[in-house]
């Protein structure tokens, strides 16, 4: 099992190489060569799932390289249980993105493939990195394949939107580097094990907190520097959008878990309050603004800045469970519900995302008011659409019930208002996105142009099914997944509850 | 004290000097006889000159510890060796990017190729300074050659302006150094920079502050620190690009031994001092650097300001005023010079006889003219901006950490901030090359095989150094040391 991430970092990158190599004119051999690559990655991802040990909280398949020894520090890879399931939602969400791609894209598309692959290499790398250098690394790597992404391949706006995404994480990634690099010289090492472990006053952990929250809030987002993520998404082709709301934005949810909460417990719990009040802000207010958007896509990135700030709440709610209660009884669960939120919120987004783009491959248009009664000329796609965009709401059964339900019944131990302002989604939820299917799926067809709409092929009925699976089967037995997270987030509640000042 | 007998052998810590020297008169005594008739002599002459040059160094030159010549006026050390042959393998690459572009511009004289060598040689003088004379002497050898390669293109009213600025602003900063010098020796009683360290202490009086303002002054008129930063763009933007591509890159190697000899050893006692005025100078260079390579529309234009934001990134090593600092700002500048050779190599490639590619504009859908010119462009941009996988991240991590090292809370907070702002205009190149159409009839992109695969070396040097930095930082660190 040695080496397996690595295998999962560096196979899709090296595939990217290669079909940038085989170029434009090979693009026949070159998008096999990214499904190939990007179907392997998921396979060899597999051993991963059934040789993971779920009664440890430490970091497996461990790997360790020196990489700068003058800096101490290592290529240093591992996963626990709350980077595994990121990991294999990455190799997972590819594949669907490179068989949209498949014949859509025709300009530079070797350049396109060649970027996601980068991309799924990259990501992996920032959730199985265990040395700060080597998250940052990844993690501001990443920028590079996204912003040509956006640039390229988006529309009319795209080089606003990727400027705009790019300088705004950019300006939350320095702050980062900046506070890593603080920790790096106390303790001596870059290894995240060692920042977690490192005595910090309050006023240090403060300002780090705050490096963080910046870094990370950007790219959950949160309310309110989440502006980037609706020209994003508007611009982006549907590939950018699904990798985008699918993983992109996890990474700041797992910068929350993996950084803030265990290196600055003290200042989170002083703090948390900001971040709960900007998550509630995130559901309740997005929320409203996704009710009166006219855009498909638009109202999806706003739907998932809505259930990202679940992803925030239920991270931070911790504290108030423990002061309310007294115990760790039940602690995790808003963590739990985190987790599962994004991994759900990645296949829900994904998905949606997706079935926006079918439409858009055959109207060219985004807009809501060009639609309706799409279901008479799609009922494939109509099935698939609504089956989705319940699961949005948080529909029992599927799986984006399964978080916000263990987020707001965590919110409620700690606060009855969390819980009411958090169960606000639920009715808002179902407005911006059955609103959404209400006009674009069903009434009698709108206009010529949805007249001459055709149902599904193969290829999209392929992507759309096996979402729906992982989506269905996800929302009825989460049980394989909170057992793998269990040990992991009881150590991480048991970090956060601790104090790091030195005595 | 010094061994007073003489033998030839002692002389080999100074090779690279005697030898260019010698090549220095050969190469003029060829280009005398040969010259007119051969054109394509000399220049070939010259990169082999420098090949040996280099591996003479490499044979003789090579130092352990720290050796004193010519009564102490002349030091060699690890650090003037790593020096010394990067300036070699700098010069050489700069020369052989030029070639093309000088041919177009019927610029291609022998003369070039001498006064670039005679720049090297005051480069060497620099860097292996140990007194404040030999200080001066290589800072003029190299001034002077330098202003003459500007003029070069004799016809161009634009070169002969900037020329001018250059001549007669560095006049002044010479003019500074000189008076602060005398200053230094009037108060010491000694020109050497090591005896000058022992001599002051603390406290300092008056006149050493008074003559250390117009030694800082002077240096950062070198570098182009802000607000002693006036002549650089114009210099820049007015010199034939072949000569902006040699001003931005082997010179820089230089000015960094300047200000390590001068103000780190010679003047170590006075630490406290210099660092708080280097710190106001950088975070003026950053910031104005920065926010004025926003609003630019000519490239070269835009570069010369990025060189400012990136001397005041060097500058911060500085303040730190610790090894690691030093170490850091050594590390920064080599890194600076790797990208500023390829950037300005693509700007010749791009240009052809007759066209200038250096407004902005022209750069518009050079991805669909030239892919590979505009992905080298694209790895140079992102480094520069500070990006990993590429080498200019590591030298920005240098920088941080040197400045945590030391507690600098606020620097770091401005650095980081500028870096930011500095995103923003390499982004904006990146945009032209790759997401805008290209505009109007524009000469295709200069196809010399030779260059093309030097330059993707370039770009393929900043890729692998990006992702195993281990190695340069480490040597970076030593010599230092």
């Amino acid at each position: 099992m040695h080496g397996l991430l690595s295998i999962l970092i560096w196979l899709p990158i090296a595939a990217g190489v290669i079909v940038l190599l085989l170029g434009d004119r090979n693009i026949a051999a070159g998008r096999w060569v990214s499904l190939v690559a990007s179907i392997a990655t998921l396979i060899i991802s597999l051993p991963l799932l059934s040789h993971f040990d779920t009664n440890t909280a430490s970091m497996q398949f461990i790997e360790h390289l020196p990489w700068i020894p003058r800096f101490n520090a290592y290529y240093g890879l591992g996963v626990d249980g709350i980077s595994l399931p990121l990991v294999v939602l990455t190799a997972f969400m590819t594949i669907p993105v490179v068989i949209a791609g498949w014949t859509v894209i025709e300009s530079r598309p070797a350049q396109y493939f060649a970027a996601f692959l980068i991309m799924e290499g990259l990501m992996i790398g920032v959730f199985s990195a265990t040395d700060a250098l080597l998250f940052y690394f990844f993690w501001e790597a990443m920028l590079i394949p996204m912003f040509l992404i956006i640039g390229i391949w988006g529309g009319p706006r795209r080089v606003y939107a990727t400027i705009k995404f790019f300088l705004y994480t950019f300006l939350g990634s320095v702050f980062m580097l900046a506070a890593l690099i603080y920790m790096y010289v106390k303790a001596g090492q870059y290894s995240i094990d060692a920042f977690q472990k490192l005595p910090l006053t309050l006023v240090e952990q403060r300002w780090i907190f705050v490096a963080f929250l910046l870094a990370f809030a950007v790219k959950v987002p949160m309310w309110p520097v989440h502006t980037w993520l609706p020209d994003a998404h508007v611009e982006a082709p549907t590939g950018g959008s699904v990798i985008l709301a699918a993983i992109m934005l996890k990474m700041g949810g797992y910068g929350f878990l993996r950084f803030s909460l265990p290196v600055a417990p003290d200042a989170s719990r002083e703090l948390d309050m900001l971040i709960i009040a900007l998550s509630l802000i995130a559901v309740v207010y997005i929320g409203f603004v996704a009710i009166v958007q006219q855009d498909m896509k638009k109202l999806i990135a706003y739907s998932s800045v809505a259930h990202m700030g679940f992803v925030t709440l239920g991270a931070f709610v911790v504290y108030d469970i423990v002061r309310n209660t007294g115990g760790l009884q039940g602690a995790g669960m808003g963590m739990d519900g985190a987790m599962v939120q994004m991994v759900s919120h990645g296949l829900v987004s994904g998905a949606l995302f997706l079935c926006v783009g079918v439409l858009y491959d055959r109207v060219h248009s985004r807009q809501i008011s060009d639609y309706g009664g799409v279901i008479n000329k799609m009922p494939i796609f109509a099935a698939f659409m609504v089956l989705f965009a319940l699961a949005n709401t948080g529909l029992p059964g599927t799986s984006g019930f399964v978080g916000e339900f263990l987020v707001i019944i965590a919110s409620f131990k700690a606060s009855f208002w969390y819980s009411f302002f958090a169960a606000v989604t639920l009715m808002l939820g179902a407005a911006y996105t059955l609103w959404l299917v209400k006009r674009v799926v069903f009434g009698p067809i709108a206009n010529a142009k949805v007249a001459h709409l055709t149902d599904v092929n193969g290829r999209e009925f392929v992507v759309l099914g096996v979402l729906a699976v992982a989506v269905i089967v996800l929302g009825i037995w989460p049980e394989p997944l909170l057992k793998m997270m269990e040990p992991t987030i009881h150590h991480l509640v048991d970090q956060a509850v601790a104090t790091k000042i030195p005595l | 004290m010094l061994d007073t007998t003489f033998t030839w052998g002692s002389l080999a810590p100074a090779v690279a000097e005697i030898y260019l020297v010698a090549a220095i008169c050969v190469i003029l005594l060829v280009e005398v006889f040969a010259g007119e008739k051969h054109p394509r002599v000399i220049p070939t002459l010259t990169l082999l000159a420098l090949a040996i040059g280099a591996a003479l160094t490499v044979r003789f030159g090579h130092v352990r510890t720290h050796v004193l010549l010519f009564d102490a006026t002349y030091v060699a050390d690890e650090l003037a060796y790593v020096l010394k042959l990067a300036a070699y393998l700098i010069v050489a690459v700069v020369l052989l990017y030029s070639r093309t572009y000088l041919e177009n511009r019927t610029i291609l004289k022998g003369e070039y190729y001498v006064l670039a060598l005679t720049a090297l040689l005051g480069i060497f003088v620099l860097i292996s300074a140990n007194s404040l004379v030999t200080l001066y002497i290589g800072v003029e050898l190299l001034a002077l050659s330098v202003y003459a390669m500007v003029a070069f293109d004799r016809d161009s009213s634009v070169a002969a302006e900037s020329a001018m600025k250059y001549f007669v602003l560095g006049a002044i900063a010479s003019g500074a150094l000189l008076y602060g010098m005398s200053m230094i020796y009037g108060l010491s009683g000694t020109l050497n920079l090591e005896e000058i360290a022992v001599r002051l202490h603390e406290p300092v009086s008056p006149g050493v502050i008074l003559g250390l303002v117009f030694l800082v002054v002077g240096v950062a008129f070198k570098l182009g620190a802000v607000p002693f930063h006036m002549w650089l763009p114009d210099v820049y933007q007015g010199a034939p690009t072949s000569v902006t591509l040699f001003i931005g890159t082997a010179p820089k190697l230089a000015y960094f031994a300047l200000a390590l000899r001068l103000l780190a050893h010679g003047l170590g006692p006075t630490v406290i001092e210099w660092s708080q005025m280097l710190a106001a100078l950088a975070i003026l260079t950053l910031v104005v650097g920065n926010v004025v390579a926003l609003v630019q529309t000519n490239l070269k234009r835009m570069l010369a300001y990025s060189t400012i934001s990136n001397v005041g990134f060097i500058l911060l090593g500085f303040v730190a005023g610790t090894p690691s600092g030093y170490a850091a700002a050594l590390y920064y500048t080599l890194v600076y010079v790797l990208v500023a050779l390829g950037s300005f190599g693509v700007i010749l490639l791009a240009s052809r006889k007759g066209f200038e590619a250096e407004e902005l504009d022209d750069y518009k859908g050079l991805y669909q003219r030239d892919p590979m010119l505009a992905l080298i462009m694209l790895m140079l941009m992102f480094s520069t901006a500070g990006v990993p996988p590429f080498v200019g991240f590591w030298a920005k991590l240098r920088i941080f950490q040197a400045l945590w090292e030391t507690g600098h809370l606020w620097l770091v907070i401005i650095s980081a901030a500028m870096s930011v702002v500095g995103a923003f205009y390499y982004l904006r190149v990146i945009k032209l090359m790759y997401f805008d159409a290209p505009v109007g009839d524009l000469p295709p992109t200069a196809r010399p095989m030779g260059v093309r695969a030097a330059l993707a070396v370039n770009a393929a040097a900043v890729l692998v150094l990006g992702l195993l930095p281990a190695p340069l930082l480490d040597l970076c660190s030593r010599v230092i040391h």
